[in-house]
């Protein structure tokens, strides 16, 4: 199989390529080369399924993906236009059915995109060679299968999906120890080293009796010994629970589970593809509304032409169109990204603008700075979704946005407007992107009861967790673990342990 | 060049056809899928095939929107539980996945699960239905058969040929002789011919409960039948104290009430078989379904009706009895007495819903 089905790019797509990026280049962004494919609806949405790789390892949830967005395209339901992919030289597909007005939109879109996947800090410390990494997974589950059999590797696979994001996206930021970042490596030479005992006895060389004592000194034994034990205890005390509960549930599971060797492989890419895929998660707001505002710009000040004007505006606007149920990432995006220029531009910001009380003089301040430009290049590079929202949403922002919070009712079974309050508003967004909305769920022992059980806890933060999933996802746990799982959550208002023994699942009060 | 994803996708429908077979009982039992008769294809609700996560319940959850509205005021409604992930703010919510099915396909799953051997078909093979079709030109004919473009060609041919035809001023004006039409030739076609009749007992002690069992259990039967040969014939009967013949749909709704004589049935359906379906040329199959109840005096009329006219006639016989809170289900026991000489002779008794799937395994498990 080939890595890339590079098709030679149409002239007039090329050329318009060039002079996307000398104008994308004028204003200092700074990508990846970006090479550009063109492909039909069907590529597209099996890129699309795969994550934007043409090759991944095989699994029915890319071919379940891959229906629902052929059959959503069929019935008029939706449209991919674009797809890039975070590597260097990056990927990115356009759809051949586009107009090149659409065309013009979507690579000047890409090459913010790129630029955002290469400066930014969050995606340092992605594998930028993932395509060739994502072919080799897919060489290694294939030949898994040949091995152990399709069912067999796929229930596995499936197994390690279920706690895909069961993971620490800040950990790859974090230099700890070596320990950490290479705990994987050791975890994999650990069970080399384990089958490789030496046969005369640790640390002890065979000798000649008369020289017995120059080759092995007994203190250098003794020394020996004693850093043995050491480990050995290190490693009895790595086995029965971390030492602070690990968000990385899946780096513990390598560590600790009895997996086979072919399981321990397919998890570990299974984590790695979860790491790579992380950032992504973590920008969503940032890297859409920094490609928007660049496609925005770069049209509407050169590459339009003014017959396609009512073409671009209609496809911008659908883009950017907001509802009251889903804050649309691209909207608020593009407009923190512009309002965060106008404010630096103008100077509205820092203690004198803060503690200015005046409304009219706040509004009508302009002290001419023009850092706006600088300004939101230093966002895009450092930070995140939620530090991008934690720092620059302004109560004026919310207001002049209609923006609100809306909670569930239980009595009603209907989603609500809760409030128009700046606070509750920020407090609900940054919520929402706490771990992607996600429950937070830590290792806290993996020898519970000392009866070599896992014990999780799900840090309860005001909203419980689905039930029917909690229990099947508990289940697949138990799969990995092997002996029985518990996790410690809040349901119905009361603390309680759910739990499932390989057969049965319990649920009893802490 | 075969795509990487279709190798994910025949497994994906592989995985969901699984889904369709493991709860194939209870699609047999519940009629969910009767409405669309008449199609090739039944779409199926599965429940959801997805990857379990840890994931936020409804309760406490919320998010944050855009838009005018005052406090309180709905946004969106939440999801019924097992629909999937329902936080409007997040995610988009997952659809049941609907999946489609040709009859074919839901046949052969129901053979596979029943374990129904295929029919063979009574030694017809010889026989040869015949088949018109329009394949050939003649020279006289219907208006409404005249072949416009050929005999314009005709008449432009004649026209050329006399000299008459202008081109400054082509009109063409054809004669009785240019006209051309659309004929027909009968082809024959070798063709198992296979007909059904279904009879049942619509009095008054027979309840829409039962019916329903009834249409449902003939829903199967049907679609098995009509897997195993090419334009199965249909006729249905319905019979209080007198029978009558109806369309389908009939068959299905109709309730009435009065008294119970099955031998009128019977003898209106040896009159269809007569009619329409000549014996020796026909693969026929008599389905009966009643709540047992019959007049007593009637019973010895049909069974000697029965041995004498139907059972001869057909390939097989199938008698289903439905409980019925009113009838007494005599008739059952009348009908076992002969059973043992008739070996094209099958019944079963249909307590409730449940039952149906052993009841359909019962009357095509024979391969007739």
């Amino acid at each position: 199989m080939v890595v890339s089905t590079h098709r030679p790019l149409p002239p007039e797509i090329r050329d318009l390529q060039d002079e996307l990026e000398e104008i994308a280049r004028n204003y200092g962004l700074d990508f990846f080369e970006t090479i550009f494919e063109v492909v039909d609806y069907e590529e597209m949405s099996m890129l699309a399924a795969f994550g934007g790789f043409p090759i991944r390892y095989p699994h029915w949830r890319f071919g379940a993906e891959y229906d629902e967005l052929t059959k959503g395209y069929s019935y008029g339901l939706q449209k991919i236009y674009e797809m890039v992919i975070n590597t260097d030289p990056s990927y990115a597909y356009l759809l051949e059915a586009n107009e090149m007005v659409d065309q013009k939109l979507v690579i000047a879109h890409v090459y913010g995109h790129v630029d955002f996947f290469k400066n930014n800090a969050w995606f340092a410390h992605t594998n930028r060679r993932m395509l060739d990494q994502m072919a080799n997974h897919a060489a290694r589950v294939n030949r898994y299968i040949d091995r152990f059999g399709h069912e067999r590797v796929e229930e596995f696979i499936d197994a390690c999906l279920s706690i895909d994001d069961l993971i620490d996206p800040y950990s790859p930021h974090i230099k700890r120890s070596q320990k950490a970042a290479s705990a994987v490596k050791k975890s994999l030479e650990a069970r080399k080293s384990e089958s490789e005992q030496p046969e005369d006895g640790p640390g002890r060389f065979r000798s000649k009796s008369y020289m017995e004592n120059f080759i092995n000194p007994p203190d250098v034994l003794e020394q020996e010994a004693i850093a043995r034990a050491e480990k050995m205890q290190q490693a009895e005390a790595n086995r029965s629970f971390p030492n602070e509960p690990q968000r990385d549930v899946l780096l513990f599971l390598l560590e600790h589970a009895p997996l086979k060797d072919w399981q321990h492989d397919v998890l570990s890419i299974i984590r790695d593809e979860a790491y790579y895929f992380a950032p992504q998660g973590q920008t969503k707001i940032m890297n859409e509304g920094w490609a928007s505002y660049w496609h925005t710009t770069i049209m509407t000040r050169h590459a339009l032409d003014p017959s396609e004007f009512i073409c671009y505006a209609e496809h911008h606007s659908g883009t950017m169109a907001t509802s009251p149920q889903r804050l649309n990432p691209y909207k608020l995006g593009i407009e923190l990204f512009r309002d965060i220029e106008e404010r630096w531009d103008k100077g509205q910001f820092g203690p004198e603008y803060e503690n200015c009380d005046d409304i009219e003089e706040k509004k009508n301040w302009d002290k001419q700075l023009g850092l706006g430009r600088e300004k939101i290049f230093e966002v895009r590079r450092v930070h995140n979704d939620i530090t991008f929202i934690d720092t620059f949403l302004t109560p004026e922002f919310c207001a002049r946005h209609r923006m609100f919070s809306f909670a569930y009712n239980n009595a009603t079974e209907y989603y609500e407007i809760a409030s128009r309050e700046f606070y509750k508003i920020k407090k609900q967004l940054l919520d929402n992107l706490t771990n992607h909305g996600r429950p937070l769920i830590r290792v806290v022992d993996g020898n519970y009861g000392n009866r070599g059980e896992l014990y999780l806890r799900h840090d309860y933060v005001g909203v419980e967790l689905k039930q029917d999933y909690a229990r099947d996802t508990l289940a697949n746990l138990g799969k990995l673990w092997s002996r029985p799982v518990h996790i410690e959550t809040v349901v119905d208002d009361k603390e309680t342990i759910l739990s499932f023994d390989g057969t049965n699942h319990e649920m009893k009060p802490k | 060049m075969t795509r990487a994803i279709e190798r994910d996708l025949n497994r994906f429908r592989k995985i969901v056809k699984g889904k369709v077979r493991d709860n194939l009982r209870k699609y047999v039992t519940h009629g969910e899928m009767l409405g669309r008769k008449g199609r090739e294809i039944v779409s199926i609700p599965v429940p959801s095939i997805e990857i379990p996560h840890f994931r936020h319940g409804q309760k406490g959850s919320g998010g944050v929107g855009q838009g005018e509205g005052e406090d309180g005021q709905p946004v969106g409604k939440g999801q019924q539980e097992g629909d999937g992930q329902g936080q409007a703010g997040n995610e988009p919510g997952r659809h049941v996945r609907e999946v489609e099915l040709t009859l074919d396909e839901l046949a052969e799953m129901l053979g596979d699960e029943l374990e129904l051997p295929n029919i063979e078909p009574k030694g017809k093979e010889a026989v040869k239905s015949k088949k018109d079709k329009y394949n050939t030109i003649r020279q006289t004919g219907p208006d409404s058969l005249r072949h416009f473009k050929r005999t314009y060609k005709q008449a432009l041919k004649r026209q050329i040929s006399l000299g008459s035809y202008d081109v400054r001023n082509p009109v063409i004006v054809p004669t009785r002789d240019d006209e051309r039409f659309r004929s027909w030739k009968s082809v024959p076609e070798p063709q198992a011919n296979a007909a059904i009749v279904y009879m049942m007992d619509v009095s008054g002690s027979m309840t829409d409960d039962q019916k329903e069992i009834v249409r449902i259990e003939s829903f199967w039967i049907d679609t098995w039948l009509r897997k195993q040969y090419d334009g199965i014939q249909r006729r249905y009967v319905v019979h209080d104290a007198i029978a009558h013949e109806v369309d389908e749909d009939t068959f299905y709704r109709t309730r009435e009430s009065g008294g119970t004589r099955i031998s009128s049935a019977y003898t209106k359906a040896r009159s269809i078989i007569d009619r329409d379906f000549p014996p020796d040329e026909w693969n026929i199959y008599v389905f009966q379904f009643s709540d047992g109840d019959n007049w007593g005096e009637d019973n010895r009329e049909c069974l000697g009706y029965l041995t004498g006219n139907i059972l001869p006639a057909c390939n097989l016989f199938c008698y289903g009895q439905v409980e019925s809170p009113y009838g007494s289900g005599d008739f059952i026991r009348e009908l076992k007495k002969i059973t043992d000489k008739w070996e094209n002779m099958i019944l079963s008794e249909i307590d409730n819903k449940d039952a149906i799937y052993d009841s359909i395994k019962q009357f095509l498990g024979t391969g007739r």
